[in-house]
């Protein structure tokens, strides 16, 4: 699974919760819960949801690393990876 | 307001029988076992003893044979209803079903009417394993010549008959045996259907479910399951095989712009294959997903009890699909 | 190495006689070979050999007379099998062949063609056309990404929205209803909702959207209470430290579709609270009417505006897990607006938690007939002093407004000063 896929999946994923939104439009750097209103109900939903469609389990402590879409691809793509190797 | 009373769908086809041998003197049942044995599912018991032996006939063990005498029957100016004990003994009075019940008439120039009823059996249940469980309705459904009903309520067990026996052509009705003993409320002036139009038996705007036979109470189950969660599903019961009412199912999917449909004969060229054709054909531009199918698996239908069932679309299929495709 | 044993050729037989091998040891068999002849009740039997090989070896002598199932002989099956094995390999190498290249050919294909096609469903496309709507500008939620009919519908919605804060002042728009032209020929579709800028009086007033709806229904319940309602407020600051920690372990151990958020701990500590402390979960009609049942009204604000709150009945029963679970189901179909009007009724007490605004107090305004409303504010970190010792702490402040006619500060204060105390013994909850 290359960049593309997964920001597209994250883009699918975050209109299903914040159907007013366009996260597309997201900068790489914005806080993604600050620019789109998302709670933390919603971001757990998200975040397990993720979980359903990529397989990978983000634990709690890891959290604070994925505030931006940037930051939040550059996770996914490592812990990806590592699941292959 | 119309009372209701409790009766069986086996109840309701021997109400249908008897209504019908009553009204008409052309009328008479032929089949395996429907005299001195009341009908290999009961159906028609205690009609011997009620109309004679000249009204229900008890017939050899030769489905080619038989239906080929209730065709003749019927050429002569006599109403049989012929019945087929199940579709699986059908396939051996095929060609008599086909090439002379269906096609007599276009082969005569229009001369020789066959007003012949043949009853058949379908369907899954009582674990009768791989060659007495066929759901064949799709191989009827196909051939000009014949109209094929499929009797998914106690309504349209109770009425179909009647309707039927004012064709001037062969007609299939295909019955369920798995839904012999289910017992339902039907209005106690319930009577004679109409076998020309699909029905709505449930109204909603969010999914079209479109189904025949014993996919109809299925369906309803699930529906009930669906509103629990905020899934408004409308109920399509298509009624009549063959002539399609596409009229009901387009106009359904116009205002859900959803469909999925349930059958349990085998997914590969079968009624679901020509209705999401139709659908596609006629009513793309309403679609908001893609038209979904829940058919029989295709594999020989398993003696095991778990996985005879596991072979059908079950009510927890048709709301998992349902809500996969409201929300993918 | 394979037993043939002596076979078993008939209900009753339990035991038969070898009468005559027809085959000696190295001899290749196939099946369906006759190996021998056995003697039983029913008469003299040919018996056939089911496997393919070499005979190894007779076990037993012509003459015989052995029980059912005894070897008679052991074959192997290696010798002939090999070869055949060979063959089926070869066979199945060539066949596979072919798949390969067509997959191959397709790769490339699919590569190619760099036109980018957009997933919309054939309604979306309808009536982005008709509306002139941007596709590629928007995300989709359809199956594999497409974009759906609702997707575009609310596009269309969020260009109003962004147009109508672009222009400033408020546009004063009447949005009327315009009679469909009689052609005749065709009924095309009526067309509904031209906006013209109208002078004041107004012909016909569409009606309220949900949001809108929404919005007045609670601008009416909010009026009342500050109309009918004397308040008074109390706030305590909570520290978290324990809960967090608590709720860190546990979630280690949960899988992720069953993590706790703190909003769970603070419903179940809410309703333990009451039971302790039931003068607040009671309306006020002519008197304080004390409830038995602690449902607790949890306020969930909606995306276009406006709030909506479901209740968890009995949540006093309910372990933390549950009233998680609960959470789980309630919200997302609050959001949708896909309540059961079960879910919408009978709250005897509401709690509103802001979570993650900027704000770190709630004050909240009570929702008429109950008496009390709590608010949660943010779980940040504080300065938080403690036996004389100075630390940093997650902390959160509960605030508590009361109907001060139904009860008194020192009723408040005792909540809050219960809610406190399984705050900090969560695994009490």
């Amino acid at each position: 699974m290359n960049e593309e896929e997964i920001k597209n999946i994250i883009f699918q994923l975050l209109k299903k919760i914040a159907p007013d939104t366009e996260p597309s439009a997201l900068q790489p750097d914005e806080n993604i819960r600050e620019v789109l209103n998302i709670d933390s109900f919603d971001s757990l939903q998200f975040i397990v949801k993720l979980n359903e469609k990529l397989g990978i389990e983000i634990p709690e402590e890891d959290y604070g690393k994925i505030p931006t879409l940037k930051s939040l691809i550059n996770y996914l793509l490592a812990k990806l990876k590592s699941q292959l190797s | 307001m119309s009372q209701t009373i409790k009766t069986t769908y086996r109840e309701a086809l021997k109400q249908g029988l008897r209504e019908a041998l009553q009204n008409d003197d052309r009328v008479f049942l032929m089949g395996e076992d429907v005299g001195r044995y009341g009908g290999a599912f009961a159906v028609s018991k205690g009609l011997l003893q009620e109309f004679g032996e000249e009204r229900i006939m008890d017939v050899p063990l030769s489905e080619s044979g038989f239906v080929g005498a209730g065709i003749g029957a019927a050429l002569a100016g006599m109403k049989p209803i012929v019945e087929v004990m199940t579709v699986n003994f059908g396939l051996l009075a095929m060609d008599q079903i086909v090439n002379n019940a269906a096609t007599l008439l276009h082969m005569s120039g229009g001369q020789l009417n066959v007003p012949v009823i043949i009853r058949i059996s379908c369907g899954i249940g009582q674990q009768l394993a791989a060659q007495h469980s066929h759901s064949w309705e799709p191989f009827f459904a196909q051939v000009p010549g014949l109209v094929v009903l499929s009797v998914g309520t106690h309504e349209d067990a109770r009425g179909m008959l009647h309707t039927a026996l004012q064709s001037p052509d062969p007609v299939i009705i295909i019955e369920y045996t798995s839904m012999l003993n289910l017992e339902k409320e039907i209005s106690t002036d319930a009577g004679a259907v109409n076998i020309t139009k699909a029905k709505v038996i449930k109204s909603g705007k969010d999914i079209s479910i479109i189904t025949y036979g014993t996919g109809v109470y299925k369906c309803l189950e699930s529906a009930d399951e669906l509103a629990a969660e905020g899934i408004d599903a409308e109920i399509i019961d298509l009624r009549i095989l063959r002539p399609l009412d596409e009229e009901t199912f387009l106009a359904s999917v116009t205002k859900t712009h959803r469909a999925l449909i349930v059958e349990d004969a085998w997914r590969s060229v079968s009624i679901s294959s020509e209705i999401s054709s139709r659908i596609m054909e006629k009513a793309f531009y309403e679609l908001d997903a893609p038209v979904k199918r829940l058919c029989g698996v295709e594999v020989p239908i398993p003696y095991p009890l778990h996985l005879e069932q596991a072979s059908v679309p079950q009510k927890s299929d048709i709301v998992k699909a349902v809500k996969q495709i409201i929300n993918p | 190495m394979t037993e043939f044993l002596m076979p078993s050729l008939g209900a009753d037989m339990e035991d038969g006689t070898l009468v005559k091998w027809r085959k000696k040891s190295d001899d290749t068999v196939k099946r369906g070979d006759i190996i021998a002849e056995v003697e039983t009740q029913k008469g003299l039997i040919e018996i056939e050999v089911f496997d393919e090989g070499v005979i190894e070896k007779l076990l037993i002598k012509e003459g015989e007379k052995v029980p059912v199932g005894t070897p008679m002989a052991l074959i192997n099956p290696d010798g002939a099998e090999v070869e055949t094995k060979k063959e089926i390999a070869s066979m199945k190498k060539e066949v596979n062949l072919q798949p390969i290249e067509e997959k191959a050919e397709q790769k490339v294909m699919e590569k190619s063609t760099k036109e980018i096609r957009i997933r919309v469903t054939p309604i979306a496309k309808k009536i982005a056309q008709d509306k002139g709507v941007d596709l590629s500008q928007i995300t989709g939620t359809g199956e594999n990404g497409a974009i759906t009919k609702d997707d575009v519908e609310n596009a269309i919605v969020q260009k109003g929205e962004r147009s109508k804060t672009e222009k400033g002042e408020k546009p004063v728009e009447k949005l009327v209803e315009v009679e469909p032209e009689k052609t005749g020929a065709q009924p095309s579709e009526p067309e509904l909702y031209k906006i013209e800028k109208q002078p004041v009086e107004v012909k016909k007033e569409r009606a309220l959207t949900p949001a809108e709806a929404i919005r007045s229904a609670v601008a009416a319940a909010m009026s009342k209470s500050n109309r009918e309602i004397p308040h008074y407020y109390l706030e305590k600051r909570v520290d978290m430290s324990k809960a967090m920690a608590w709720m860190k372990e546990t979630n280690r151990e949960r899988p992720i579709q069953k993590r706790l958020l703190p909003a769970a701990l603070f419903i179940k500590a809410v309703a333990s609270s009451l039971d302790e402390v039931s003068e607040l979960n009671a309306i006020w009609e002519n008197g304080l009417q004390l409830k038995n049942e602690i449902n607790i009204g949890f306020v969930v604000s909606l995306r276009t505006g406006g709030i909506i709150v479901p209740v968890i009945l009995q949540a006093d029963s309910k372990s933390v897990g549950e009233i998680m679970e609960i959470l789980n189901d309630i919200i997302p179909r609050a959001r949708a607006l896909k309540l059961r009007s079960s879910e919408l009724s009978d709250s005897t007490i509401t709690i509103t938690n802001i979570g993650d605004g900027s704000a770190d107090k709630v004050f909240g305004v009570i929702y008429p007939p109950q008496v009390a409303i709590i608010g949660f504010g943010n779980i940040t970190e504080q300065a938080f002093a403690e036996n004389g010792m100075l630390g940093i702490r997650p902390v959160v402040d509960v605030t508590l407004a009361g109907d001060h006619r139904a009860t008194d500060g020192i009723t408040g204060s005792r909540f809050l000063g219960s809610l406190d105390k399984y705050l900090q013994n969560p695994e009490s909850l």
